[in-house]
């Protein structure tokens, strides 16, 4: 009877719809965008620089016994499989003199950033169920608490991997790590002052009923106080995202690879699937970025004519088009709202790609200059900045 | 001897880098609108677009044999071009035209003509050298085959590329 009740007490319902959530974001929408944003970076890197890029692998239907390769409108859309079967298909080499368990360890630590997804809302709610894989009042903790780990995947690659390149990587990296994950977090405070919750999901509600906090626009964000806000928010928005682009390790801030300077940096020594899982760490890593940066500042899953995926749209727009609304069924919002999610994260992975084909790389000492003396102190006077506005206004 | 560096006096607009980073977003966006618009010459492609209309009247690709009006072999196998051929890839087995043949009176012909394309090096010395006018060098340039025989052109695979060549002998004139 014990194990009866014990059988019963476990919440069956709520662990089914977790995985199915997680397999769904994972395996069906993250795992296929990283690949594709590598393709996408190599695209449009080339037509950045006046080049073609990658236009020829198809979808090898080859192997089936077609005549043809598939050739979609672009061409070269086959490249991320290609690339993974490269990939598989090479020599796994584990070179004499490296600390095999951290060896190993690294390559499963960089893929941690995936772990954070669990408490980003990606949807609204699709049949009455919230998407979100982990809905916690601490989702922001969270959040940092585990993209501040990925850091140990780079400094155990290059501890462990006895050479000096990839010690000097990892060492850059723990050192700017820590620089930039201090302005990281003092720039979401202005944030969770306005809005007084670290649970990620409301901030979302939040923001489809008032708003986004970039965009003011409708409900009750549409007043003078919160456009007074955007001034501490804008300067908050600037110093994440330069933070994320620091975290993710990406172009003006890629120190710790800097294949100009340290070979490959963290992952010199490292071939085959382990170093593809580098590579897909940091891509993962930057999905994870933009889709805070999504969270935070550009409403989430919310647009603003879309209701949620209960068919609610904030009442101004619900006056106007709620006709319009009643007329589909609700998941068929809740589908768009996690469409319009993942939309807006491609956009904004398509502008860490831009922003990595512009700007050069900084010197150490710059980065570190600008993580401790710039952004920190900026970061720190903008939290005041914020609780004087809101003083301000709330005094009126 | 030390010498100063002139470092440039920036602006205040220079020196909070974001500006400059604004500024270079948009040449990066220019440079990708037109790749995207299709305004940017870049590499031919391939397969689908080829050079071959745009081949110089003097280009050497595959040498091949040539036919004259009457369906006769020009080439009367009298082996120069095996001969001064510097890679050696021309292989010629001669033999007698029988005398009820209408172009007995040629004496010989090639049994067997082989070009290792492996081995030719496209000099066009074979050209040069034929008295006859029989051998010439087409427009050919993407020979391949996936084994050594099949790269090895005979006698029928020549005449095939070469096709009919009519007209006198005029190997020494200008007009040629």
């Amino acid at each position: 009877m014990m194990t009866l009740a014990f059988f019963n007490s476990i919440p069956w319902e709520m662990i089914l719809w977790a995985a199915g959530k997680a397999i769904f974001v994972i395996f069906l929408v993250v795992l296929p965008l990283v690949s594709y944003t590598v393709y996408a970076e190599r695209r449009v890197s080339a037509a950045i620089q006046d080049r073609v890029g990658p236009n020829r692998t198809g979808f090898p239907t080859t192997l089936l016994g077609f005549k043809k390769d598939l050739q979609l409108f672009l061409g070269g859309l086959g490249q991320p499989i290609a690339d993974a079967v490269k990939f598989i298909l090479k020599e796994d080499f584990t070179p004499g003199g490296v600390k095999q368990f951290y060896f190993w360890l690294a390559p499963c630590l960089a893929m941690l950033p995936l772990v954070s997804l669990a408490f980003i809302p990606f949807g609204s709610s699709l049949f009455g169920e919230k998407m979100v894989i982990a809905d916690v009042n601490v989702g922001v903790l969270g959040i940092f608490a585990v993209t501040g780990c990925s850091v140990y995947a780079i400094v155990l690659a290059g501890w462990a991997s006895n050479s000096k390149y990839p010690f000097l990587g990892g060492i850059r990296s723990s050192s700017q790590m820590i620089a930039y994950e201090l302005s990281m977090g003092l720039s979401i405070i202005p944030i969770l002052m306005l809005f007084g919750s670290m649970n990620l999901s409301d901030l979302v509600q939040y923001q489809a009923d008032n708003g986004w906090l970039l965009l003011p626009l409708w409900g009750k964000g549409w007043s003078w106080e919160r456009w007074l806000m955007l001034v501490p928010l804008g300067i908050s928005f600037i110093i994440f995202m330069i933070s994320v682009f620091a975290e993710t390790n990406r172009l003006p801030f890629d120190m710790p690879e800097s294949e100009t300077e340290l070979v490959a940096g963290y992952h010199t020594e490292y071939s085959s699937m382990k170093f593809a899982l580098f590579f897909l760490g940091e891509y993962a890593a930057m999905i994870v970025g933009s889709a805070l940066m999504v969270v935070f500042f550009f409403g989430g899953w919310s647009l603003p004519f879309i209701p949620d995926g209960n068919g609610n749209a904030a009442p101004l727009f619900q006056s106007i088009f709620g006709g319009i609304y009643a007329l589909l069924p609700n998941w068929v919002w809740g589908l768009a709202n996690i469409t319009v999610f993942f939309g807006k994260v491609a956009l904004i992975l398509i502008f860490f790609i831009w922003v990595r084909w512009t700007l050069p790389r900084f010197r150490f000492d710059q980065l570190i200059k600008l993580g401790w003396l710039y952004l920190f102190e900026i970061a720190l006077a903008n939290i005041f900045l914020t609780a004087a506005v809101l003083a301000f206004t709330n005094s009126k | 001897m030390a010498y100063v560096v002139q470092r440039p006096e920036l602006t205040f607009k220079e020196k909070a880098y974001l500006p400059s980073i604004l500024n270079g977003l948009k040449i990066t966006f220019g440079h990708f609108k037109k790749m995207i618009k299709g305004e940017t010459k870049v590499t031919m492609q391939y397969p689908e677009e080829k050079w071959d209309s745009q081949l110089p009247e003097h280009y050497r690709g595959a040498p091949t044999l040539v036919k004259d009006e009457h369906d006769r072999e020009r080439c009367v196998a009298c082996q120069m071009c095996e001969f001064i051929c510097p890679p050696r890839a021309i292989t010629i087995k001669p033999e007698e035209i029988p005398s009820d043949n209408k172009f007995a009176k040629v004496e010989k012909r090639p049994r067997e003509f082989e070009i290792d394309m492996i081995r030719c090096i496209y000099c066009g010395m074979c050209e040069e050298v034929c008295p006859e006018q029989a051998i010439y060098l087409r427009k050919d340039y993407a020979i391949n085959g996936l084994t050594r025989a099949e790269m090895v052109h005979n006698k029928a695979k020549l005449y095939e590329l070469g096709g009919v060549f009519a007209g006198l002998v005029h190997k020494w004139n200008p007009e040629k």
